[in-house]
């Protein structure tokens, strides 16, 4: 009997011990989100079926050239809207009207590398508008029409290397900018690479947005030496009318820049007085310089871009234009440079420092006046250090990049290499909390967080490297946001999801703002388009040549023409194709078997055109891609293809047979 | 005093001019796709909608099951009624000059005669409209109408049709109303004179 208990006190102190090394096992994945997790996650970012999320977020595609539109707080996504890149699906620089918005300087570019985007800004707060977004490696800033959530507009960078700090919009909107972030010849020229320090320049670019339309003008550029420009943000409130770029490659090297342009101890933020700028072209201080580059603008009336070729542009050089530039040192290789809600502070992001330093404007202004310089490059005062400094955090992380705010006097950091986001306190610069990232968080996001009024509810955080985080999908896999709760003292982690490409920085905005003006359709009577078809009676088939072209029209559930014959071979055959629909989400698609480009998917009201050139003989059918309705299946028809000088008359109908 | 019968009698009048400013009866369309409803508006003259394009997509949904086209210049009643209406609008206002108690009843007993046709001119339409079915209907269903009701609400297939006055439909009401008031008071000034 005894030996019996002794046996089961055996029994239940093993079978406790196993119990407790698995416990600590399964714990045992250090850095794990798990207990950052307090239960009630889900219910934040759920949004039951049919309601709407509070924020839209803009989020970049990085290298897939687009933007992509998420709510927010789910993390879903409604929408990627075709900026920089083709896109078979909406026939975005496949179709003729979208072509001419992908044409450059050198020639038509269905690629770039999307980065920044920047929301439209009326007194310093977003007013929904417009999303500008910038190319890095063809030099192009681009508009996005928020009532459309269409690219409107892509204006090339003359003069630029990488279009990388860009566009950051100045607080209501007066121009957005554009610095290289890589040193080029000036003017472009065939010399020596290792002539870098002698003849590659950096120009920074200031491009005025018109307040009503929204178009954009490259209003004059600002020569600077070739240092890199990384990124840039605009003052606000009192330092409204200077923008602020970091630089790195203040070595000038040309190779092997991971070692030679990390040896400064500070690099430069640069500093841009740009009403003093429009005082000095007004003056007519500039030089009216040569230049080739693209303005490509979409007319949502025409449904047509067209591209214009600019041949001048203005440039302002700082040796002959005193007060215009000035220099702040900043550790080490900055990469973001962040402005505070009011306009004061100025915080550098040393992304190879210990420490995080923060400017002061009033400072600034101060040793500007006082002429504090610790020397002159170029005609450009560098002011000194101890100057300009407001303060530093103290080794906050590793390799910060990016602050945002959240309008309480809280700034957030992120750290790339400790990938983590810091939450610090403006003034006193000291860290509050820290909250991991998974994994490498670049640029971060909270709505309207580098503006003067932030919605300090939620903060986005944008990984590089997700590793484990989502089902692995081969070598290849996604990039990822990660929603956090900052409405109380402690940042908690809500949420992560999958983006598009790289998402490198991102916008967010009060739906409020942007849902009441969302288009609906395009009218049809408002429709300008050459080739439109107002109706079905104006649907017919043209032969000039031997270019074809249909009009034709689309509606529930068919084609206006659906029959026609007498294409030969070696025509080009152009469709153009009217959704006569006036409903909302009533789009029609257009396919045509052998389609060498893609397909069209054209909304209600809307014309767009396919060029379709046929090689063979025979019956081709074409049919309606969208699933528009119940006799969708039905929305079809053919095309006859004879050979080159076929007495096959050319003659199309719809309902009705075509009498031979 | 003396002159707020016929005041009446002219306010009651000049209400038929509503219906030249807003439509006088509504069909809305109600379905899952349709959250908000796909709202047609009648007018004295036109037929229209809550949208621009309604007219439009109330005839895309009518053609799977092979209703007819509605196509305003079809129906002769938009090109003259509203010419009965300036006339009744000038008659009320020659009985509100002329100030005659029996000559505000004549109007008001005429006008409802007008608005009782009216309704029943409506009902013969809506009754063609869903009945009148196209041998090449792509969705046929076997004893099925598509009449949408007179008034209030009813089932078809997927939609919920409702049927209601509009606002100047209201006023052309209040209209005849006001008629019959002016009568009554009239009356009642002249008894209490006499």
């Amino acid at each position: 009997m005894k030996n019996r208990v002794r046996l089961e006190r055996v029994i239940t102190a093993m079978a406790t011990a196993i119990v407790l090394v698995l416990t600590i096992a399964s714990c045992g994945r250090p850095g794990g989100s798990g207990s950052a997790l307090s239960g009630d996650e889900a219910e934040r970012v759920y949004v039951k079926p049919g309601e709407y999320d509070e924020f839209y977020a803009f989020v970049s595609g990085g290298f897939s050239g687009q933007l992509s539109v998420y709510g927010l707080p789910s993390g879903r996504l409604f929408k990627v809207i075709p900026v920089f890149s083709v896109d078979a699906e909406k026939s975005y620089g496949f179709n003729e009207e979208t072509k001419p918005m992908l044409n450059t300087s050198h020639g038509f570019i269905p690629w770039d590398d999307a980065h920044h985007p920047e929301l439209s800004q009326t007194n310093g707060e977003t007013d929904g508008r417009w999303c500008f977004i910038n190319g890095n490696n063809t030099p192009r800033v681009a508009r996005i029409d928020l009532t459309t959530f269409e690219t409107a507009e892509i204006l090339e960078i003359p003069n630029s290397g990488g279009n990388h700090s860009s566009p950051f919009a100045t607080e209501n909107t007066e121009y957005i900018v554009a610095g290289t972030r890589f040193g080029v010849p000036y003017p472009q020229k065939d010399v020596a690479i290792a002539s870098y320090a002698e003849n590659f320049k950096g120009m920074l670019s200031f491009i005025s947005v018109h307040p009503e339309t929204g178009h954009m003008e490259v209003a004059f550029q600002v020569l600077l030496p070739a240092f890199d420009y990384d990124l840039a943000h605009a003052g606000k409130g009192k330092s409204h009318g200077w923008t602020f770029f970091t630089t790195y490659n203040t070595e000038l090297k040309n190779t092997l820049l991971e070692v030679y342009a990390s040896q400064n101890d500070k690099d430069f933020i640069a500093a841009i007085d740009w009403k003093k700028a429009e005082e000095y072209i007004k003056q007519g201080k500039f030089h009216e310089i040569p230049a080739n580059y693209a303005h490509n603008v979409y007319d949502e009336q025409s449904h047509l871009a067209t591209s214009e070729m600019k041949d001048k542009v203005k440039v302002l050089i700082p040796s002959e234009c005193p007060g215009l530039v000035y220099f702040m040192p900043t550790p080490k290789s900055p990469h973001g440079v962040d402005v505070d809600p009011t306009g004061e502070y100025i915080v550098g992001n040393g992304k190879l420092s210990a420490d995080l330093s923060v400017h002061s404007f009033t400072k600034m202004l101060a040793a500007i006046k006082s002429e504090a310089y610790e020397t002159v490059v170029e005609g450009i005062p560098v002011l000194k250090y101890e100057a300009t400094l407001a303060g530093v955090v103290e080794k906050p992380g590793l390799g910060p990049l990016h602050t945002e705010f959240d309008g309480r006097g809280n700034a957030y950091t992120t750290f790339f290499i400790s990938s983590e986001v810091v939450k610090w306190k403006l003034g006193t610069w000291e860290v509050l909390d820290r909250a991991p990232c998974y994994y490498s968080v670049g640029h971060l996001m909270i709505p309207g967080g580098d503006t003067r009024n932030p919605d300090g509810k939620y903060l986005v955080a944008l990984n590089k490297i997700t590793k484990d985080r989502f089902l692995p999908t081969g070598p290849e896999l996604t990039q990822s946001a990660q929603l956090y709760d900052i409405s109380g003292d402690k940042m908690k982690l809500l949420l992560d999801f999958p983006t598009i490409g790289e998402p490198h920085y991102a916008q967010g905005i009060l739906a409020s703002k942007i849902v009441p003006k969302s288009k609906k359709f395009y009218p049809l009577e408002g429709n300008t388009h050459p080739y439109r078809s107002m109706g079905e009676k104006d649907t017919r088939v043209e032969r000039d040549g031997k270019v074809v072209h249909v009009y034709m029209s689309m509606i529930r559930s068919h084609f206006s023409p659906d029959n026609i014959e007498g294409i030969q071979v070696g025509d080009q055959v152009y469709f153009h194709v009217t959704n006569l629909e006036q409903d909302w989400d009533t789009p029609h698609g257009f396919a045509v078997m052998g389609a060498n480009n893609a397909e069209l998917l054209v909304m209600p009201g809307q014309t767009e055109t396919l060029l379709w050139q046929p090689k063979a003989v025979g019956v081709y059918p074409f049919y309606c891609t969208d699933f528009c309705s119940a006799l969708h299946q039905e929305m079809q028809g053919y095309l006859r293809v004879s050979a080159v000088g076929a007495e096959v008359p050319l003659k199309w109908s719809m309902g009705e047979n075509i009498v031979e | 005093m003396k002159h707020i019968p016929r005041l009446v009698m002219l306010a009651g009048a000049l209400a038929l001019l509503a219906l030249f400013v807003w439509p006088m009866w509504k069909i809305v369309l109600y379905a899952p796709q349709y959250p908000t409803g796909v709202e047609m508006h009648i007018w004295i003259n036109k037929i229209g909608g809550k949208e621009p394009g309604v007219l439009q997509n109330v005839n895309i949904l009518n053609h799977y099951v092979g209703m007819k086209f509605i196509e305003p210049d079809a129906i002769p009643e938009l090109q003259y009624f509203q010419y009965v209406i300036l006339f009744m609008v000038a008659l009320g206002c020659l009985a509100a000059l002329v100030n005659r108690g029996r000559f505000f009843l004549a109007w008001a007993v005429l006008m409802s005669l007008l608005a009782i046709a009216g309704l029943y001119d409506f009902y013969l339409w809506e009754y063609d409209y869903g009945h009148s079915l196209s041998d090449l209907a792509p969705i046929k269903i076997p004893g099925a109408s598509f009449q949408p009701p007179l008034l209030g609400y009813k089932d078809i297939l997927n939609f919920t049709a409702v049927s209601l006055p509009h606002v100047a439909g209201y006023f052309a009401g209040a209209g005849i109303l006001l008629a019959y008031l002016a009568w009554w008071l009239k009356r009642k000034l002249t008894t209490s004179v006499a």
